[in-house]
């Protein structure tokens, strides 16, 4: 296992554009959270501290980092694209096959990867917000801190996830460019289906059905924290309430997801000659 | 004799092309081979399908004894195939680090077989950087870095300039003298026949010959004759049973052999008949005029 990660790693992070999409993919977010969670000093008039709202307390801000954080996939997306994009058109994944990779061995190098770079951003993500938190939270027990970390497990389930699935886009069609055209067609393609059904059915019916679509399954584990926010601000008003929890189903879909893209890549490029 | 790879039956279809059909044949141990065939003939997807990147559709075949999965049998392979395939940003030296760590060899290997291509010079220029000679070369200290057991070279000379034709070739005879098994599929016919021993001659997926060089066709060879009486001398040759044909192309008289012949005896036997020769050649067919007499009988 070991050495397929050793492999990969070494094709990644020789190559220029990879190295800068992956440092931007996983430096940049918390650079973001480490600027919004400083004092800033409008031109004299007044101070802006996001800190001052409440944001950055436990355990709100699992969520809210979590949250943000993994709106900067779509760079490391690019990656695993663009690294089965090149291994076709450079051709070297027929030399690797003969070189004696199998091409299980192969697929699982690659999802080895996914893997370790999910890792590493949970990591640091759970870091940075526990820093974040621990210095501004007016909240310290234990009990609080660790409440709602499995908003962080739901970020790594989700990267891993979108990661397998452009995973599969890239196997599918070879190339890079066509593989990111293909993700915002599904994206699209999501949204026609459950409109097609809100309109054949009925809207909480189908709001069921579409959280089993990939995409939507994978934004459904972290749901946007703007209303919970809200919600903090103003207790009063029922009607903003919503789930924003992160549940065993959802994870359990995601990952059901995850199984079959993974197995899909794999069956087409053992039918495949290359 | 041990062998190293084993066809059986080997049939591979593109949807109704047939590319490879029910071709069986034995790679042994310290021979060098060569795959012969027009463009098309199914040499590349042979290898392809013994490479594990083509897909067979019937048959079979097993590297060695057959107790090894295939892609841990290509560690003890080395091949290029058509183009040399690396990737284009790194280093020479990155690419075939990454290589070893495919098929498990130290890194000392690297320095090593970079000298026998001799490429130690531009070991840390970018792949990109390289012209198409050095690139086959850096494809072949690839292929050896595993001190392979078989060397599987698929048109190595393709795209090249007359230098590095000459170059490779002088790789690949180097490599063959140490006494690595060697497959070449070419069809280029006299650089198979400066380095093979061995031949198995494709057409249209199907196997027309295998086996040595100079048993291809059953022939005896024949003699290249000049002389001043040239009529005398053909009338001679005709009314001789040893003779199958003669051929008389100017003053150039060729006589193809029934049966063996030393060119000793036919000289003597010419000048008591009091033919003098001016020029007197015996040899057996080019594998090129053996080849295409094999794939037009066909």
């Amino acid at each position: 296992m070991l050495r397929l990660l050793n492999l990969e790693l070494q094709k990644l992070l020789l190559n220029r554009t990879s190295k800068i999409l992956i440092f931007v993919s996983f430096i940049l977010p918390f650079f973001v959270i480490l600027l919004s969670s400083l004092k800033i000093n409008v031109f004299g008039f007044f101070t802006l501290e996001l800190g001052e709202l409440g944001i950055f307390n436990f355990p709100i801000i699992w969520h809210l980092t979590t949250f943000f954080a993994s709106q900067f996939k779509f760079f490391f997306a690019i990656v695993v694209v663009s690294m089965i994009g090149n291994e076709y058109s450079n051709k070297t994944i027929k030399q690797n096959l003969i070189d004696g990779l199998s091409k299980k061995e192969f697929i699982l190098s690659k999802f080895y990867t996914i893997i370790f770079f999910s890792l590493v951003s949970t990591v640091l993500i759970s870091l940075i917000s526990l820093c974040i938190g621990l210095y501004y939270s007016s909240y310290t027990e234990a009990s609080i801190i660790f409440r709602e970390v499995e908003f962080l497990l739901a970020y790594f389930v989700k990267l891993i996830g979108f990661f397998s699935l452009c995973l599969f886009f890239g196997m599918l069609v070879k190339r890079s460019a066509f593989a990111l055209a293909f993700l915002f067609i599904l994206y699209i393609l999501e949204w026609i289906l459950f409109g097609v059904m809100a309109w054949k059915l009925d809207t909480s019916l189908a709001e069921k059905i579409q959280n089993f679509f990939p995409l939507k399954s994978m934004y459904k584990l972290i749901d946007q924290p703007f209303q919970r926010i809200a919600m903090t601000k103003f207790p009063d008003k029922v009607d903003l309430s919503y789930d924003y929890g992160t549940h065993w189903y959802e994870i359990a879909i995601v990952l059901g997801w995850t199984a079959l893209f993974i197995f899909l890549s794999y069956r087409l490029l053992k039918k495949r000659d290359l | 004799m041990e062998s190293i790879l084993t066809i059986n039956n080997l049939t591979k279809k593109f949807g109704y092309l047939t590319a490879v059909k029910d071709l069986s044949f034995t790679i042994n141990k310290g021979n060098v081979y060569g795959i012969l065939g027009p463009n098309g003939s199914g040499k590349s997807t042979t290898l392809g399908i013994v490479l594990n990147v083509v897909n067979k559709t019937q048959g079979g075949f097993h590297w060695f004894d057959g107790n090894i999965s295939t892609h841990n049998a290509l560690k003890k392979v080395g091949a290029i195939i058509e183009r040399p395939n690396f990737y284009p940003y790194m280093t020479a030296t990155q690419n075939l680090r990454l290589v070893c760590k495919i098929k498990g060899v130290a890194y000392s290997k690297v320095e090593e077989k970079l000298d026998i291509v001799g490429l130690l010079d531009r070991k840390d220029s970018k792949f990109r950087t390289y012209s198409l000679g050095m690139k086959q070369r850096l494809a072949i200290a690839s292929a050896l870095l595993n001190d392979p057991e078989i060397l599987i070279l698929d048109e190595p000379t393709n795209g090249l300039d007359p230098q590095g034709i000459h170059q490779i070739r002088e790789i690949i005879k180097q490599i063959a003298a140490k006494g690595t098994t060697i497959l070449l599929a070419s069809h280029l016919l006299d650089e198979v026949e400066k380095v093979c021993s061995h031949v198995v001659v494709l057409r249209k997926g199907v196997k027309l010959y295998s086996g040595r060089v100079d048993e291809m066709i059953s022939s005896h060879g024949f003699f290249e004759l000049k002389t001043n009486k040239q009529d005398e001398l053909v009338t001679l040759l005709e009314n001789n049973d040893s003779f199958k044909n003669i051929k008389v192309e100017d003053d150039l008289v060729t006589a193809f052999l029934n049966t063996p012949m030393e060119s000793e005896d036919f000289n003597k036997h010419l000048f008591e008949k009091g033919i003098i020769l001016t020029h007197l050649v015996q040899r057996k067919e080019s594998l090129e005029e053996q080849f295409l007499q094999l794939t037009d009988n066909n």
